[in-house]
């Protein structure tokens, strides 16, 4: 587990969070951005793919292209919600770069914005980059320019990122852009937008669960964003559950040979009818919960072996809602994720 | 791997659900093509696996069609080579006569060799080196739902000229919604002769300063913004691509169209793949009423991963308090498993509760459970286990 002071990311103002699909990066990244909130500071948290889990999470009304208050954080701090969508970015910014007016009506009815966000490539992508790196220069003075510490309107950003799979080519804004002309503004967007991932303001963090599909995937996913030069911060691991069974009778529960007298003689003393069935059915409930800790253990070992600050969130057996959100928070912050 | 076991069934679905048959459907050879489809990690590729080995060593000529399988399923099915075609799958009891055959889907090569197959070399050659081919090809959502159905009609198309199988069961991509799947293939389709990509090409077909006449003032806004913004060669380049496929776009929808109405055929069975959680049942919901909708051939639910109850009758509530009491006494062996038991029959209960609501809003599909089994799925005899459970529990 991370210890405090050593945070390769302490400075970082943009946390990114992948995954493999529903492994509970939505979550994580809802739990991240309260932590980092506490104490009076002011978060921005992100979601690009129009899912709205974020609105869900916190049960609040479905987030828009505006910034809006989704949560207090412990200490005066909040948390902002937006869902970028790439069709009102493109014609965002078009409105501040060509003060286009009426003619943006236009184009959309032509089909170009349709056009130049779903199948121009890479544009898309840092349409919806762009927005985070918009937001992340902001000034509290109303100007625009890289990050001062205290003169910005957010202390932090978390971006809620596509799953696994994705998330390397959303990044790499630059290479996506390759095929356009050399000169464009999206192309210089993409140049600044790539300084901002690469230059030690952000950092990747992976959440996974462990089996054996979210882990393999959560390797590749690592490496994949260290060749792409884009720095990988904790891998967090979401779903532990706690050991109910101590490590020998644990054993003893895979191997099927568990004391069954001393059972038959504890289930008396707490006044349960004692039947075979009971027994063996008891018996093969821990055999099964024996292998999956094995497999579980397996796992971690494969997540350890990655050499990245670990941190983990128990599984939640009344599901997540906007206080479980603060429950997995603090967790964060005790584990020393947050600086 | 833990065999499912008889008679431990947590809740049964209630006596008016009817149970889908899932041997009488493989057993039937009117059954040509078997879909499986369902929101995203509930199953669909391990369903997909296991029906096709089941079906074979039933005696069916079968082919599966994968998407993405987990590394270690797709070895233990010698999955290894990615050529894009059907490789026989050894280890598997070939005894009723049966064969197997599986494939992984490989998008881009599928996309390729629609190019190939439907413009002549120079052209496209032109295509497949055009920067928004590889967009198109590679990350244009729908692109693999649409790949996977052009698969489907052309394994279709082998089967039905060689003979060769005489069951395809489909495996479907992970999309973000399970109705993607149906409705990609036909966006990417109308997206491909869509009014901006007609627009981009009628200067050059209109050639040389012809053009200048054709296009109005919005058209001459339309473009030289978009040339502003995104880069003059871009549009070019756009203009390059969208000509070298002219010639297959009406192909593009014609051939949606025909896999849809292929996927309509009563020799199609639908099967919808559901987690017993609340969003996959609720997906599933939506996928069932879209299917009858649609008038598509609809054979029922498969709810996977149910949590398997070994005691059923110590109550969750009961197991709790007498393992608390157990741990006061110092007994950690008794406190452990009853606690071990009580998230085990806590879970079953919520999901009992989740499934109870899904017979109730659709109590006429037909639906069979498969049990959470302690490992993964992840070689054959994994794969038979799963097959063995849709048939239903042995009795
Ligand atoms: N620690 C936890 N304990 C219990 N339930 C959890 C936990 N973390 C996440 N979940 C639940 O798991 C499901 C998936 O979580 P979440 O939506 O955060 O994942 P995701 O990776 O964002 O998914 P997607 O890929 O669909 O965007 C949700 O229903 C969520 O409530
Ligand atoms: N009945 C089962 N018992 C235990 N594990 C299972 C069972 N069914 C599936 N699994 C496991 O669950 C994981 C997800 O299954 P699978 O890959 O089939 O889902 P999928 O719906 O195809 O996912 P995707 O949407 O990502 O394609 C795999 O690791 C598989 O081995
Ligand atoms: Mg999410
Ligand atoms: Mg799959």
């Amino acid at each position: 587990m991370a210890s405090a002071p050593a945070l390769p990311w302490a400075r970082a103002r943009l946390h990114v969070v992948t995954g493999k699909g529903g492994t509970g990066k939505t979550t994580v990244a809802a739990a991240l951005a309260l932590a980092l909130a506490a104490g009076g500071k002011r978060v921005l948290l992100v979601e690009v793919e129009g899912r709205q889990g974020i609105s869900q999470t916190f049960d609040v009304a479905p987030l828009a292209t505006i910034e809006v208050r989704i949560a207090h954080a412990s200490g005066g701090g909040e948390v902002l919600g937006l869902s970028v969508d790439a069709k009102a970015a493109l014609l965002e910014y078009l409105q501040i770069f060509y003060k286009l007016g009426r003619a943006g009506g236009v184009l959309e009815r032509f089909g170009a914005i349709d056009f130049a966000t779903t199948i121009a490539p890479g544009v898309r992508d840092v349409l919806l980059i762009g927005k985070v790196y918009e937001a992340n220069r902001r000034r509290r003075d109303g100007r625009r320019s890289n990050p001062v510490e205290g003169e910005m309107v957010y202390d932090a950003i978390v971006l809620d990122a596509p799953p696994t799979g994705r998330v390397v080519r959303f990044l790499s804004v630059n290479e996506e852009v390759a095929g356009l002309a050399k000169m464009g503004p999206i192309h210089s967007q993409a140049a600044s937008i790539t300084e901002m991932l690469r230059n030690g303001q952000s950092i990747v963090h992976v959440v996974t669960l462990l089996e054996d599909m979210p882990v393999q995937e959560t390797v590749d996913a690592i490496a994949a964003l260290e060749t792409a030069g884009l720095p990988v911060g904790a891998v967090v691991i979401n779903q532990v559950r706690e050991p109910v069974l101590p490590a020998r009778e644990l054993k003893a529960a895979a191997k099927g040979s568990i004391d069954r007298d001393a059972v038959r003689l504890g289930l008396e003393g707490a006044r349960l009818k004692v039947t075979d069935t009971l027994v063996d059915g008891l018996a093969l409930e821990a055999r099964d919960h024996a292998q999956r800790v094995a497999l579980e253990a397996e796992q971690l070992t494969v997540v350890e072996a990655l050499g990245l600050p670990t941190f983990r969130l128990p599984s939640l057996s009344d599901g997540v809602d906007a206080a479980a959100v603060r429950e997995l928070a603090d967790l964060l912050t005790e584990q020393g994720m947050v600086p | 791997m833990t065999p499912p076991r008889a008679g431990s069934r947590s809740g049964r679905t209630p006596a008016t659900t009817p149970r889908l048959d899932v041997d009488a459907l493989l057993a039937d050879r009117h059954t040509r093509i078997i879909v499986c489809c369902g929101a995203g990690g509930v199953g669909k590729t391990t369903t997909a696996a296991a029906l096709g080995l089941r079906a074979a060593e039933q005696g069916r000529h079968v082919v599966v069609l994968t998407i993405d399988p987990a590394r270690r399923l797709a070895q233990s099915m010698g999955l290894t080579e990615l050529d894009n075609q059907p490789r026989p799958v050894t280890g598997i009891d070939l005894g009723a006569g049966g064969s197997l055959d599986a494939m992984m889907l490989d998008m881009k090569r599928t996309f390729d060799d629609v190019v190939l197959a439907h413009s002549t070399p120079e052209k496209a050659a032109q295509i497949l080196a055009n920067p928004f081919y590889e967009a198109v090809s590679s990350s244009f959502a729908g692109t693999q739902e649409y790949m996977a159905m052009e698969k489907l009609g052309q394994l279709r198309a082998e089967a039905d000229a060689e003979g060769t199988w005489d069951l395809i069961v489909v495996d479907t991509p992970p999309s973000r919604s399970a109705l993607d799947f149906l409705d990609a293939p036909t966006r990417l389709g109308s997206f491909l002769d869509g009014r901006f990509i007609r627009l981009l090409t009628a200067p050059a077909k209109a050639g040389g300063r012809a053009y200048l006449r054709v296009f109005n003032a919005g058209i001459n806004l339309v473009s030289s913004t978009m040339s502003k913004v995104l880069g003059g060669d871009m549009l070019r380049d756009v203009q390059t691509f969208v000509m070298a496929l002219d010639t297959m776009f009406g192909g593009f929808r014609e051939r949606a169209d025909q896999t849809y109405a292929l996927l309509k055929q009563d020799s199609t069975a639908f099967l919808v793949v559901a987690a017993p959680e609340r969003d996959a049942l609720r997906e599933a919901s939506f996928f069932v009423d879209r299917l009858e909708v649609d008038g598509m051939p609809l054979s029922g639910l498969v709810i996977n991963r149910i949590q398997q109850v070994a005691a059923p009758g110590l109550s969750a509530a009961r197991a709790r308090a007498a393992a608390e009491q157990r741990a006061d006494e110092g007994d950690v062996l008794t406190a452990g498993l009853l606690t071990v038991h009580a998230s085990v029959a806590e879970t079953a209960e919520r999901q009992r509760h989740l499934v109870g609501r899904f017979f109730a809003g659709h109590p006429k599909t037909p639906v069979v459970e498969v049990p959470a089994l302690a490992e993964d799925v992840h070689d054959i005899d994994g794969l038979r286990l799963v097959g063995a459970a849709l048939a239903g529990p042995v009795s």
